[in-house]
């Protein structure tokens, strides 16, 4: 494949060469185990301390001992949701929504076999979370909220700073867990202002390598560790720190602050110009957030009466990557859950791409994806067996 | 990503036959918006010979390939030809097709039987007396509309014996999963694995008249054999008191031979709870 424009970075990102060059060293000739004793240690040493400075400044957290880094967002995730409830045994309600990512999602349905009562928060058709219902939810026997700060697949933004507030008022008792995953380098972090307890996330979308996270604890939040061992991470999270990637991680933060103004204006304008260009040319095509407010980066659009797999073998035959809701990409039988608990009809679901852009994502390769779209939905429309239904989409658009 | 053949990308980046007949003869439909796949089949037949097909697909890579392929099967071809084409031929056309994606090529040949089944001039049989099939038409699957009609074809003509693979095939079961339980019912049912119950509804005169049939009709013969043999002592509830004789007797192997040669074969035909005591 001679072209590759790359819009699947809610799925993963490139590690920026600026972060590989820092990593480089620790790999070479810093390979010293941290916690060893001798001079040589000591750059490692240092550098995971200047790393987890990094980090903290990532999440705008009070203090760096707030901090513990993980393998993954999913390491994340399950630490704080698990570390939480052992911590508090006797409560056995946890609140969560029904949009969540499948890391935190499973684990629920784990745990409600495990005998905890989990209600599941429902969204509108625009992707927004029913605060209402999530207020009625919380009671004296909830031990955990848990909502994601922007969703992978729509991109909408929940609002973390409300819910806190709620659950503060309903239950100050309740510990508040959130999946930052997606929220991370696309638009400012404040763990302090947010007032969240817990906040998890994976350096691999934001141009750190696969296989290293963090997750934020507050300093009034107890949990217990998941991997029991060595005393690492304040005896939170055993094994020998992966230097070479905390490091790649921490530069990553760095970089992800430095350029927020650029994620959130150029970005977001080359998004938006992807968006209404698609949304104008192609006729059968439906935004599928509505007026949501959304990270900068994503934007979710349905194609009705065709089939996302095969629109995604089509780009993909272009050099495009971008994914899909749709039940066949999956694994899965099933459509995307996020977009059939926003409703979003059974015409579009099957059809519907994400597009997920970064700092990387140039003008030229926005046109071209516009440029490309409408002959691929032209082609896969001729296949499709629903041409009246079609035409009368086609008409209306006229 | 799937691994798709070279055939399969073929197929879904130049789908031949693609559009509607004018006039069709016949017209198969199968799948659903819903689903997430549909398609439909449209076939001009002339003298008992298919002379053209066209499709049109909602789906995915492999959807749009199955039905490709299948057009290009069929054209030319005798009814009598074409009604013998299964999904499995479909899928060995296209070189092959990923285990989840087998349901696509059930979905082809389930507009096809469809179109067949529309296409009924008088000298027609009815297709599913031709297949000798019983009717099952009874809903198994509600989220994707799988009767078990279509679930025990699916398992004769490719073998199918565990619940996920039904799934691959025919999508039954791959939503909320509640019918899992039923088609392992069906898939028992159609291995006959219901025997294990009756087993265990013998009379205490029918057990001892079974055990004592299998030990000197199979057990005994095999034993015979090798210059051994067996005879049956006593049988108390579960317990079978036999004898070795010949070179069985004192052989050093002898309780291998009761253990996994005479008790398997009991319990297997008999009870699951016999135990086989020499003496």
């Amino acid at each position: 494949m001679e072209k590759l424009i790359y819009l699947d970075n809610n799925a993963t990102t490139c590690v920026d060469e600026k972060v590989i060059e820092e990593m480089l060293p620790f790999f070479k000739t810093e390979y010293a185990n941290p916690s060893s004793m001798y001079e040589f240690a000591k750059p490692a040493g240092r550098a995971l301390k200047e790393a987890r400075v990094k980090i903290r400044d990532l999440f705008n957290a009070a203090n760096e001992k707030e901090i513990i880094f993980t393998s993954c967002g999913s390491e994340s995730a399950n630490q704080a949701i698990r570390g939480v409830l052992n911590m508090n045994k006797n409560k056995r309600h946890i609140i969560t929504t029904k949009v969540e990512h499948p890391a935190v999602l499973n684990l629920y349905q784990a745990l409600e076999k495990q005998g905890y009562s989990v209600d599941y928060i429902g969204v509108n058709s625009n992707g927004e979370l029913d605060l209402e219902q999530l207020a009625s939810s919380i009671n004296s026997d909830t031990a955990l909220v848990s909502v994601m700060y922007a969703n992978n697949e729509t991109g909408v933004i929940y609002p973390i700073e409300k819910i806190s507030e709620i659950i503060k008022t309903k239950n100050p008792n309740t510990k508040f867990f959130v999946d930052g995953v997606q929220a991370a380098g696309k638009i400012p972090i404040d763990v302090q202002q947010l007032g969240v307890d817990l906040m998890g996330i994976s350096g691999h979308k934001f141009h750190a390598p696969k296989g290293v996270g963090a997750l934020y604890i507050n300093s009034k939040t107890v949990i217990t560790p998941l991997i029991i061992g060595g005393h690492q991470e304040r005896g939170l999270r055993a094994g020998t720190e992966n230097v070479p990637f905390i490091v790649g991680m921490g530069k990553a933060a760095e970089l992800a602050i430095d350029n927020l103004k650029y994620e959130m204006t150029e970005v977001k304008r080359l998004r938006d110009k992807l968006e209404a260009n698609i949304l104008k040319n192609v006729f059968n095509a439906r935004l599928n957030t509505g007026v949501a407010n959304r990270v900068p980066n994503t934007t979710n659009i349905g194609f009705e009466y065709i089939e996302g797999e095969l629109i995604l073998l089509h780009l993909s035959d272009l050099g495009i990557c971008a994914s899909s809701g749709s039940a066949c990409t999956s694994g899965s039988l099933e459509p995307s859950h996020v977009l059939r608990a926003m409703g979003v009809p059974f015409t579009a679901i099957h059809g519907s791409i994400r597009f997920s852009l970064s700092k990387f994502t140039t003008e030229s390769e926005i046109d071209y994806v516009t440029a490309s779209l409408p002959a691929i939905v032209d082609k896969l429309t001729n296949l499709s067996p629903f041409q009246t239904e079609l035409e009368a989409l086609r008409n209306l658009k006229k | 990503m799937w691994e798709y053949t070279e055939k399969v990308m073929d197929h879904y980046r130049n789908p031949r036959n693609v559009g509607k007949l004018d006039n069709p003869d016949a017209v198969g439909i199968a799948g659903s918006l819903a689903c997430g796949d549909q398609l439909k089949i449209y076939l001009k037949i002339e003298n008992g010979i298919v002379t053209d097909a066209k499709f049109q697909t909602f789906g995915c890579g492999s959807a749009v390939a199955s039905s490709s392929i299948l057009t290009e099967m069929i054209i030319g071809k005798s009814i009598e030809e074409v009604k013998k084409i299964t999904n499995k031929d479909i899928a060995d056309q296209l070189g092959g097709l990923p285990p989840e994606k087998m349901h696509c090529s059930v979905m082809g040949y389930e507009a096809l039987e469809d179109a067949l089944k529309n296409y009924a001039p008088e000298d027609m049989v009815d297709l599913d007396e031709l297949r000798e099939t019983e009717v099952r038409e009874k809903i198994v699957c509600t989220c994707f509309n799988v009767t078990e009609n279509q679930i025990w074809e699916a398992i004769k003509l490719n073998g199918l014996k565990t619940v996920e693979e039904v799934t691959n095939y025919t999508k039954a079961g791959g939503a909320c999963g509640k019918c899992k339980v039923l088609i392992q019912d069906i898939i028992d049912t159609y291995y006959h694995k219901e025997r294990e119950e009756k087993k265990n509804e013998l009379t205490p005169t029918q057990k001892i008249l079974k055990i004592n049939s299998i030990i000197e009709n199979q057990i005994s013969a095999e034993l015979r054999k090798d210059g051994g043999d067996i005879t049956l002592v006593d049988i108390d509830g579960n317990r079978v008191m036999v004898k070795l004789r010949g070179k069985c007797s004192g052989c050093k192997n002898s309780h291998l031979t009761l253990k996994s040669f005479v008790e398997t074969t009991l319990k297997e035909a008999v009870d699951p709870a016999i135990e086989v005591i020499e003496v």
